[in-house]
């Protein structure tokens, strides 16, 4: 079977419990078509970076999926349909990674910055960046209204 | 913006090579490098990316703009 990854958006005001109860319920539509969960994850509420559907925050979820087209089409059927979900994108992955993924990754780096940031490596050389250097990242800026 | 010399070599592709990074939606860090001061994706005749990679880079930023990971516009 094919290998899929959701990420859904749901709506700001919705409890912790009740994005899980939306997880679940998802969870459960892939399972009803024969499909299995291979990994969930919560980004947790983070700001979007422009207005959707009024909302300024979302709770963001990945669902990795092992399953049949069907699965996923009901699985998208039923994101669009749901009010809670302002937004949601399905791709087909070649293969599962099991480790959490790069979103996740930087939210835990913030939290003891200086000494791990083991992924320095990967950045582009100095040189190679696009723009002046004193650019500040707007993406660190988060939650700024 | 690009007061650079000319006389400097051709740089590589930051995509390319045994410990790239992958190019992946969700990875707004790496990819707000590659998007201008407004939002915009920058060329890659500035940023010295491959033209594969180039593909690629500016079908994951539409993606994290989609799901509201990064701006459409920065006014």
């Amino acid at each position: 079977m094919a290998f899929y990854e959701s990420v859904f958006i749901a709506r700001q005001d919705l409890s912790t419990q009740q994005v899980e109860a939306l997880t679940e319920q998802m969870a459960g539509v892939v399972a009803g078509h024969g499909g299995k969960i291979a990994k969930t994850e919560q980004w947790g509420l983070r700001s979007l970076a422009y207005r959707i559907k009024k909302n300024r925050k979302g709770h963001y979820t990945q669902l990795t999926i092992d399953g049949p087209a069907a699965a996923v089409q009901e699985l998208e059927r039923q994101l669009g349909l749901n009010e809670d979900v302002l937004r949601s994108l399905t791709l087909r992955i070649e293969a599962i990674d099991m480790e959490p993924s790069s979103i996740l990754q930087a939210k835990s780096g913030r939290d003891d910055r200086p000494p791990r940031r083991g992924d320095r490596d990967d950045r582009p050389r100095h040189d190679d960046r696009p723009r002046r250097d004193d650019r500040p990242s707007f993406n660190d800026a988060e939650g700024d209204e | 913006m690009a007061n650079r010399p000319f006389f400097r070599g051709r740089k590589s592709c930051p995509f390319t090579g045994p410990n790239a990074p992958k190019i992946d939606f969700r990875d707004t860090k790496t990819l707000s490098r590659y998007v201008s001061e407004r939002g915009k994706i920058v060329p890659s005749r500035i940023t010295a990316v491959s033209n594969k990679k180039q593909r690629e880079l500016a079908q994951a930023i539409k993606r994290a703009r989609y799901m509201g990971l990064l701006p459409y516009l920065i006014k």
